[in-house]
């Protein structure tokens, strides 16, 4: 009757075969990534070409710009997660969007003392058209949404916050739970809330909806108005209808233009 | 509404096109008229009215009797509108729409939008007055219509072809754009795939991949904006190029750090550094991977975060914690401080100096008074008396 399998020659082979097979999967996972480094020179390449014949499209067509990140998102790429990857280089959609971020971290900070760090996607949008002149690229409220998002790595609190079919954009890491939110988006019919309102709407007990209000007293996102008929109302600064005008006459406009 | 003229709609020559909308709306001052659906047309001398129904029914007015423009947004109506002021009418004006009107603006409103690029034109015109230049007939220029019977060089008809002709370019443009695009994602796709295939057998052996095939990797993931499958960390941290990048913020930041009390917020960062480069950005993540490195690079400047998830900046040499020691001071002298006072006092942003008194607060040399007027801070007599 022969042996089998044990003993120090067997450890042995098997400790080769081990080895053997290890060296094999470095070898694999070498080649693998040779080949990915292949590819992404391909990829570089049809990139480039696309980007040749396509670039002005997503500059200048906010809705071209719209599919684009959607479909990248299905894929699992994100063409903004850095300036140095390919979709930042060679189709400039960068720049575009991390210069937008700073633009909105400006306006947020310059109207941060009216409006306590909230401000309404519209506004925003406004103000931010606003600041970069009239000769500059369109900006949608989706390229704004984007920006946003990204600059929330930052850690400053941006947040999106949905109201009514639009969006609170806050800029300060106030805390806001479910029920300031809910708040605020009944505020959105008429820029204020009042105590009855939302015991009617919300069904509440006072002390809840006083605490909330106390919140946002507090946070500067809401304003006090004890002079207003019946109850006192509270009044959000950042969901003023906004009019803006810029008046341009003959003279202002021969001016502004270079 | 009363200084518009009837107008056949054709152009003189010398006269040309400027832009032209779809669903602009037009209100006498504020009041709603029955001209509801139109198209929009800008030319060199003439803003022209044309009924989308009824294309006969337009009317216009010369560009020189614009007097001021406005663009009006509301956030209830969400619709933008343009308002033009207008001269009063010459007596002799030809008939128009309106007799008369007690306004004497008009307000365009943009259904389909295209407000901007129309604004803009109607600007440019406006200034560079190319009437002047172009002398039109004499009928036009004094605001009266065209006058029947005179040879046309060029017809609205024309121009309307033209434009639809571009049209169905530009949209061909797109669609052969959209199928680039589509074959363009197939192949991210297949790289995504490899990076998952990739990533599952680095897993599978650990150890047996050397920390330069895991470099290449993490960069092959940068270039092409995928995750990185294995840890599920933000793309690049690890990589030559934040390294690179870590310590280039050193030499960007160390003088507006001393300006600034040796404590920035990353948003400030963020804003100072990226209006530095005019070009070539940093993304939101590239900054934070970048400053994740600093201190395993032995650099002189740090990341910090707060227990709020605020994050800094400080040079290495800033002990927040010595700082505290002068709140606590300034806070005394004061006798109690929100963080908008401490912040103007000591010539700090109002986010840090929030932190700092938390801070203080946290380490008990301070505690809070909170009210409906806001966050104040008081010195922590409970320590310090008795």
């Amino acid at each position: 009757m022969h042996r089998r399998g044990v003993g120090a020659g067997a450890i042995a082979k098997k400790k080769l075969a081990e080895a053997k097979y290890k060296e094999r999967g470095t070898v694999l996972a070498e080649d693998q990534l040779a080949q990915m480094s292949k590819q992404l020179d391909m990829f570089k390449t049809n990139l480039e070409e696309f980007a040749s014949k396509h670039k002005q499209e997503i500059r200048k067509n906010p809705e071209f710009r719209v599919q684009f990140q959607d479909m990248c998102a299905t894929i699992g790429v994100d063409p903004l997660a850095s300036g140095k990857g390919f979709w930042s280089e060679m189709l400039g959609v960068g720049d575009f969007y991390y210069e937008l971020g700073v633009q909105i971290i400006e306006v947020c900070l310059a109207l941060k003392h009216r409006n306590g760090g909230l401000i309404t996607l519209e506004e925003l949008h406004q103000q931010v058209l606003k600041g970069r002149g009239k000769f500059a690229q369109d900006v949608s409220q989706d390229d704004l949404i984007r920006a946003i998002k990204k600059l929330k790595a930052l850690g400053t609190g941006f947040s999106i916050i949905p109201v009514g079919g639009t969006y609170l954009i806050q800029s300060v890491p106030a805390e806001l739970n479910m029920d300031h939110t809910v708040v605020l988006q009944l505020a959105e019919k008429n820029g204020y809330v009042t105590v009855s309102e939302i015991k009617a709407s919300l069904k509440w007990e006072t002390e809840r909806a006083r605490q909330v209000l106390e919140h946002l007293l507090k946070e500067g996102l809401a304003w006090l108005d004890l002079q207003a008929p019946g109850e006192a109302h509270y009044w959000l600064p950042a969901l003023f209808t906004d009019l803006y005008s810029q008046e341009v006459t003959a003279e202002e406009a021969r001016e502004a233009l270079p | 509404m009363d200084r518009f003229l009837w107008t056949s709609g054709l152009l003189e020559i010398n006269e040309t096109l400027v832009i032209q909308q779809r669903g602009v709306r037009i209100y006498d001052g504020e009041e709603k008229i029955k001209f509801d659906a139109g198209t929009l047309l800008l030319s060199t001398h003439r803003l022209i009215w044309r009924d989308q129904k009824n294309h006969v029914s337009q009317f216009s007015a010369s560009v020189l009797g614009l007097e001021s423009l406005r663009v009006f947004f509301s956030f209830l109506a969400k619709v933008a509108k343009i308002v033009v002021h207008l001269h009063p009418a010459p007596p002799n004006k030809e008939p128009g729409p309106f007799q008369s009107s007690k306004n004497s603006y008009v307000k365009l409103s943009f259904k389909e939008h295209g407000q901007i690029e129309f604004y803009r034109r109607l600007s440019e015109e406006m200034t560079q007055r190319r009437w002047e230049n172009m002398p039109v007939s004499q009928s036009l220029q004094m605001n009266r219509g065209p006058q029947p019977g005179r040879i046309r060089a060029v017809g609205i008809v024309g121009i309307e072809r033209k434009l639809e002709e571009k049209r169905k370019e530009t949209d061909k443009n797109i669609s052969e754009a959209f199928e680039d695009l589509s074959k363009l994602m197939i192949k991210a796709k297949e790289m995504v795939e490899l990076s998952k295939s990739i990533a599952s057998k680095i897993k599978d052996k650990q150890g047996d991949i050397t920390e330069d095939e895991t470099i290449r990797f993490k960069s092959y993931l940068l270039s092409m904006g995928i995750a990185n499958p294995v840890t599920r960390e933000t793309y690049g941290s690890g990589t030559q190029y934040h390294m690179q990048l870590a310590k280039q913020l050193v030499g960007i930041l160390q003088v507006p750090l001393e300006e600034r009390g040796g404590i920035m917020s990353l948003t400030e960062v963020y804003c100072l550094v990226n209006r530095a480069r005019g070009m070539e950005l940093l993304s939101p993540e590239d900054l934070v991977n970048a400053c994740k490195m600093l201190d395993a690079l032995k650099l002189p400047l740090r990341l910090r975060v707060f227990d709020s998830g605020v994050m800094v900046i400080e040079l290495q040499s800033h002990k927040e914690e010595e700082m505290l020691a002068s709140a606590l001071e300034t806070v005394s002298e004061k006798g109690s401080l929100t963080s908008e006072e401490f912040a103007k006092l000591v010539g700090m942003s109002v986010l840090l100096a929030k932190e700092r008194l938390l801070l203080a607060e946290k380490m008990g040399h301070l505690c809070r008074d909170d009210s409906v007027e806001g966050l104040r801070f008081y010195p922590n007599l409970f320590m310090t008396q008795n």
